[in-house]
């Protein structure tokens, strides 16, 4: 079982569309390895991502044809994500999947407080438990030299980079199988990109990662694998060098070298 | 335990939501229902003293349209002003504040301030007295409407106004009020919706007349004033007559704030 | 030309501070004979209209009696020592007191205590009333309602939010207010009448701005926490109130402001007597109430009154909205 998740002939339709905006989609997600998405803007590929936490289901009216499979935690078996029903497996769900945003999302609370959250809705209580997790996860977020002294300060005070990594630590200390990354750099300058880019790669040891972005100098530095989506199709899917090197459809090779999109 | 917090809440959100709205429908609802049952072509012909609501209905309008025409370039420039030419300054802030601070006065009071430097000296209510005060409770609303709409105008579309050499002037009065000229209209027009409704200033600033006057130097005819009159009467017939002349406003009210509407939504979708 | 655009537009802006300070003014002139009469003890006192029999009030008569021991004291031993004869005294005093000031004896006294009373009751009343309704109606219409029915629904609180305010109070006084007599007892106008009309006069004022407010939350903000588990009470009680908190607050303020000094809604349904309301179901007064039916049968003294209270108003209602300025300010 080398897929953290398997999505499987996703047909997505959003409310009061009559076309579909996702067409017969299939997308593995290799277990501790990072897979691109990229294409032009419209092609779908955040449509996708936001249906592997089914952050779609806020607004209703969508449909979901095909399967998107999680892999059980005891790692024997697939659940069919698209079957769950009760809120309270959604929510469940979405602790197993975190979810990275285009721009920093910090709460209006304190540093710390955005990072217990999660913690403090699945029913953590015990100060020094919810203090081992803030801090461990402001670690591998890179954050904690600089956020140590100003826990209790609001967290709208960071710069946009920081942010973004408190963003970061927020999701990882749910402690997710996957975390969805859906361009997560495109509000911030190079230097704190760079710094997204680097601990991606090292969050790989221990999460999947999924990522959209349509810096394709960006999918080719970090991703294992990317995949090519086009007007809600996926045109290819491959590993990365492949992808960039030798593509094998004529409407990658074409996005690739810039001919359109 | 918490999704079914979630739920109790969302049920009482809904619930509230639901409350509210019945009781504004049951008001809508009996405005309606009496309203139009005492409305007859006689309640625009005749004038109150016999039965209708003629004077009163053209006597509110004439002292709102008044009020609002005075309101207008004064309020229009004041905006201007606060938006174009004393941009940031503190003096600008403190006129801002103070024009927000005048927008929430308790109209009773504009009134009062209105009786003690017309009525008293003059000795007697007149059409003017109602001008001014509705008008001290206009200007602040245009104001604020303009300098908001004006706030709106990309400070690129100055520039580019000055680097083609025109001059301030031009610039605000050619580019950037004709760009934000449908947010005024509609400023304009809430405001006017705003005060023609008024009836607490009016009380004693205009009074109010049974008969046909045009004399706004007289104790003037207000459909408001004669609607809180009406209403308390012990005389059925009067009391309908309130009700039909409140319908009559609230349709002009409403009307007018919909083509308010309308004027902004044209805009947006251009 | 240039210059005198410039200087026109200047000038009407400054109106508004000429306005608004010769309201002051004005006020403050026209209050002045009241002002000076009944002083601070005008704001705590009851009695409306009332004529009284000029009698010194306790605290002046003490500060008398001290004036006169302190006189007396060195100069006449007895007068301490003999308790009996100091009593004597006292009265032998008041005597002469009326007797000097002979025509002077009465007097009328006004008092705002009730109508200040009833204004802070009826507001309160109001804001319990409204501020959950309207909240609800602003969560509702922002986070719960899909979008074809918060559409309309909106349109519909903002255009209630126009409709004037003495179509309320015509509503209370034949509807509401019977419908209230008849769940609670009491009268059909009262202070709780009164106080119903108003909250249901501001809810939609205060959810069409409440719901402005909420809707300034990025939606990227309340998908992540989403995101991370929360339902939809958690979003809004630890992420969009908090986000919103200065613009909601504002609305509770300002609605604050406009109960305080509306006239038209309560004058139909609040009964108009100079009481205090010992139930909630008993008839009170309010200041902008005293202010729209006295002002006719009033001249002097009596007019100079009315003034004083619609500065007691003015005043208020500025504190109102100066604070609630204050937190817009803050969000800046």
């Amino acid at each position: 079982m080398k897929n953290m998740m398997e999505v499987k002939d996703l047909t997505f339709t959003y409310s009061g569309a009559s076309e579909p905006s996702l067409k017969a989609i299939s997308l593995p997600v290799e277990k501790n390895k990072v897979t691109a998405l990229i294409g032009p803007s419209g092609c779908g590929k955040s449509t996708l991502l936001r249906g592997m936490n089914r952050i779609h289901d806020l607004y209703p009216g969508h449909r979901y044809e095909g399967a998107i499979n999680l892999l059980n935690a005891d790692e024997k078996a697939y659940t069919n994500i698209l079957d769950i029903k009760k809120e309270a497996e959604l929510i469940r769900l979405r602790q197993r999947v975190g979810m990275i945003f285009q721009k920093p999302t910090p709460f209006p609370m304190t540093i710390f407080e955005n990072i217990a959250y999660g913690l403090r809705l699945s029913g953590v209580k015990k100060r020094t438990e919810l203090q081992e997790v803030v801090e461990q996860s402001l670690r591998d977020a890179a954050l904690w030299e600089e956020a140590k002294d100003r826990l209790s300060h609001d967290a709208r005070g960071l710069s946009g980079g920081q942010q973004q990594r408190l963003c970061i630590a927020r999701a990882i200390a749910l402690k997710p199988e996957v975390i969805l990354f859906d361009e997560p750099t495109s509000a911030l300058d190079p230097i704190s990109t760079l710094a997204i880019e680097e601990m991606i790669s090292v969050l790989r040891e221990q999460y999947s990662i999924c990522i959209v972005t349509h810096n394709m100098q960006q999918a080719a530095r970090i991703s294992d694998y990317t995949g090519f989506m086009y007007l809600g199709e996926m045109i290819e899917f491959d590993q990365t060098d492949t992808i960039f090197m030798k593509p094998s459809q004529k409407q990658t090779e074409d996005y690739i070298s810039g001919r359109f999109g | 335990m918490r999704l079914i917090m979630n739920r109790v809440f969302i049920v009482f959100s809904t619930f509230a939501a639901l409350v509210g709205l019945i009781f504004l429908g049951w008001i809508l609802f009996t405005l309606f229902s009496k309203g139009l049952q005492g409305l007859s072509f006689d309640v625009f012909t005749k004038d109150l003293i016999e039965g209708g609501l003629r004077n009163v209905i053209v006597g509110q309008i004439m002292m709102s349209g008044i009020a609002t025409l005075i309101g207008i370039p004064v309020g229009i420039l004041a905006g201007i002003y606060l938006q174009e030419y004393g941009a940031n300054s503190r003096s600008t802030e403190f006129l801002r504040d103070l024009s927000d601070v005048m927008m929430s006065a308790p109209s009773i009071v504009v009134g009062t301030f209105v009786y003690a430097i017309i009525v008293v000296p003059t000795g007697h209510t007149s059409g003017w007295a109602g001008v001014l005060a509705l008008f001290i409770l206009m200007v602040p609303i245009i104001v604020r409407t303009t300098d908001d709409m004006l706030n709106l105008v990309p400070i690129e579309l100055r520039e580019a106004g000055i680097a083609i050499g025109a001059s301030k002037y031009h610039v605000t009065m050619n580019i950037v009020v004709r760009y934000a000229k449908a947010g005024i209209l509609t400023g304009i027009l809430l405001a006017f919706a705003r005060v023609v409704g008024e009836t607490a200033p009016l009380i004693y600033t205009s009074g109010s007349s049974e008969f046909w006057s045009t004399d706004l130097t007289g104790t003037f005819p207000s459909l408001t004033v004669s609607i809180y009159n009406l209403a308390t009467m012990p005389d059925d017939q009067m009391v309908q007559l309130g009700w039909t002349g409140a319908f009559l406003l609230t349709t002009m009210v409403l009307i007018i704030n919909l083509l308010g509407r309308y004027a902004s939504n044209k805009k947006r979708s251009k | 030309m240039e210059l005198f655009f410039r200087k026109i537009a200047q000038l009407s802006a400054s109106l508004v501070f000429v306005i608004l300070a010769a309201t002051t003014i004005v006020l403050y002139l026209s209050a002045k004979p009241a002002i000076e009469e009944f002083g601070v003890k005008f704001l705590f006192e009851s009695r409306w209209g009332e004529e009284e029999k000029v009698e010194l009030s306790p605290t002046e008569l003490s500060d008398l009696e001290s004036l006169e021991a302190d006189k007396g004291a060195p100069i006449n031993d007895d007068f301490i020592e003999d308790d009996d004869d100091f009593i004597m005294d006292d009265e032998d005093f008041i005597t002469d007191d009326d007797m000097e000031f002979g025509d002077n004896k009465s007097r009328v006294v006004y008092g705002a205590l009730v109508p200040i009373v009833g204004t802070v009751f009826s507001t309160l009343i109001a804001m319990l009333f409204s501020v959950p309704i309207a909240m609800g109606i602003a969560v509702f219409l922002s986070e719960i309602a899909p979008g074809a029915l918060a559409k309309p629904v909106g349109i519909a609180i903002e255009l209630l939010a126009s409709i004037p305010s003495i179509i309320y109070g015509m509503w209370g006084l034949f509807y509401f207010g019977p419908f209230i007599a008849g769940l609670f007892g009491g009268n059909t106008v009262s202070l709780l009448v009164a106080g119903l009309v108003l909250g249901i006069m501001v809810i939609p004022f205060m959810a069409a701005l409440s719901r402005d407010a909420i809707t300034t939350v990025p939606d990227m903000l309340k998908e992540s926490a989403y995101a991370m588990g929360a339902t939809k009470l958690e979003v809004i009680k630890d992420v969009v109130f908090p986000y919103a908190r200065s613009g909601i607050i504002g609305s509770i303020i300002l609605s604050f402001g406009r109960a305080l000094g509306e006239t038209m809604a309560v004058a139909f349904v609040i009964g108009g007597v100079y009481q205090f309301a010992g139930k909630v179901t008993d008839p009170t007064n309010s200041i902008p109430v005293v202010l729209a039916n006295s002002f006719a049968e009033s001249s002097g003294l009596s007019l100079s009154v009315l003034f004083y209270l619609a500065l007691i108003l003015f005043v208020l209602s500025f504190i109102v909205i100066a604070s609630a300025k204050v937190y817009f300010l803050r969000k800046k």
